[in-house]
């Protein structure tokens, strides 16, 4: 929408006055603060790019599931009702499908480098 | 530091022959409900003290410090690798509350032992090792100890859906978690001394001799053994290591061990049970780590991006349910 920059360049930006400018002149807490905040910009930029695919992909699965319409907020605290009553098996595997493929877009939003998404990814 | 300099230099004599005082005190640790020190005497031992901070009251689940120092030497006696408790200061001691015991040679950072190449060969033993050692800790008589309280799957579920019910976050994967471990809680037929907290990071690990010693006691209760396996190979504990104890070794040394050490068979399905409340509970702890941030009690970046790693524990915990399905 908004261009010249677009917010991911702006993002990529500030990370890079934080690792090249800033954080050389920090220490201890401080320094470990500023690759955590590299890492929620990161962050933030994966999910500018891809959050709004995953939410809509969520919503057409969520529907399937749970056979209506809504909004995702409204699906999603449904779906928890029809899991916390027992409406839903933990073991069903429509519910087990829509779950994993849920997981795999969030977790490649927040921690693209952990361990566990290449084992879900691979099944 | 000079109070506490002078309060352990008055100890000196009770820590090592021959030493009058101490020298080198440094805080290695920075923790909200502890504080760890380095020291040595002037006849050079090599020495860490525990102490709760002055003026800090209890925090949550952990047992006092003078509990977990008898728990240090009943583990010590059933011959589990633990540091040897010197001196156990009192509440009202010029120390604070706090026990004083030896320095282990080795390393904790749970990357290190799960990937680094020093660690390759002890790493090949490690999962068996724990399991020996855990089969001596859950040996332990229970008649004898502090008192300690009493956790099964049930309470343990209970606690932390109470925690995840009150963030009022609607995450359908904890639900499912729920549903399913409530479903199939195994009761607790004789409750053990049950660790609280064995996990890599935790670990003493030396890269000659391995496990050296077993750290953190602070979250020791009664309770199932197969907790302290299931913690021991929680996914969020493997530190980027491909094999699931530890992200080191195999769940059929780590049982093996535990078997041949004498600690009663455990089914791998039991093991995996309890890993997976390991991960809710984990999960719910990241929850809770960024409610501070949301409340505004800790406003640091750590605190708001933890409650992204919530997801990491979620897609673990699929994982497994897909597994168990």
């Amino acid at each position: 929408m908004i261009s010249h920059p677009t917010a991911g360049e702006l993002i990529d930006s500030v990370i890079r006055f934080i690792e090249e400018r800033a954080a050389p002149n920090l220490k201890d807490r401080d320094a470990f603060h500023a690759r955590v905040a590299v890492n929620a910009l990161a962050a933030v930029r994966r999910e500018i790019e891809a959050g709004a695919t995953a939410e809509a992909d969520q919503i057409a699965r969520l529907g399937a599931l749970l056979e209506t319409d809504g909004d995702w907020e409204s699906l999603n605290t449904l779906l928890c009702e029809r899991i916390r009553d027992g409406a839903i098996s933990p073991t069903d595997q429509a519910l087990l499908a829509h779950l994993h493929a849920s997981i795999i877009d969030q977790v490649r939003i927040d921690q693209p480098g952990y361990a566990g998404l290449k084992t879900l990814e691979a099944r | 530091m000079n109070d506490l300099q002078h309060a352990l230099g008055a100890l000196a004599p009770d820590l090592s022959p021959g030493a009058t005082t101490i020298v080198g005190l440094r805080r290695l640790s920075g923790g909200a409900s502890q504080e760890t020190w380095a020291f040595e005497t002037d006849s050079g031992a090599p020495l860490i003290l525990r102490r709760k901070p002055p003026g800090v009251t209890g925090s949550g689940n952990a047992v006092p410090l003078a509990t977990e120092a008898a728990l240090i030497n009943a583990a010590a006696a059933r011959g589990a690798p633990v540091p040897r408790v010197l001196a156990i200061c009192a509440p009202d001691s010029d120390v604070g509350e706090a026990y004083v015991m030896s320095r282990v040679e080795g390393e904790t950072l749970g990357k290190r032992i799960a990937r680094d190449p020093p660690f390759a060969e002890v790493r090949k033993g490690l999962a068996r090792r724990c399991g020996e050692v855990l089969a001596a800790i859950h040996d332990v008589p229970t008649e004898g100890l502090p008192p300690l309280a009493v956790s099964s799957a049930a309470t343990e579920l209970e606690k932390y859906e109470a925690v995840y019910r009150q963030m009022d976050a609607r995450r359908p994967i904890f639900e499912a978690a729920f549903r399913f471990l409530k479903d199939r809680a195994p009761t607790l037929e004789r409750p053990v001394l049950v660790h609280g907290d064995f996990r890599n990071g935790n670990l003493m690990v030396h890269p000659d001799t391995g496990l050296a010693a077993v750290l953190d006691w602070e979250l020791a209760h009664l309770g199932d053994p197969a907790e302290d396996l299931g913690w021991l190979c929680t996914s969020s504990w493997r530190f980027g290591g491909s094999k699931p104890v530890g992200g080191f070794g195999d769940h059929e040394d780590l049982l093996a061990g535990y078997q041949a050490a004498g600690g009663a068979p455990i089914a791998l399905e039991r093991v995996l049970y309890w890993q997976m409340l390991g991960s809710l509970k984990w999960g719910c702890m990241c929850l809770t780590m960024y409610a501070s941030y949301a409340s505004g009690a800790d406003a640091s970046v750590e605190r708001a991006m933890i409650g992204r790693r919530t997801s990491e524990t979620e897609i673990d915990l699929v994982a497994l349910l897909e597994a168990a399905a």
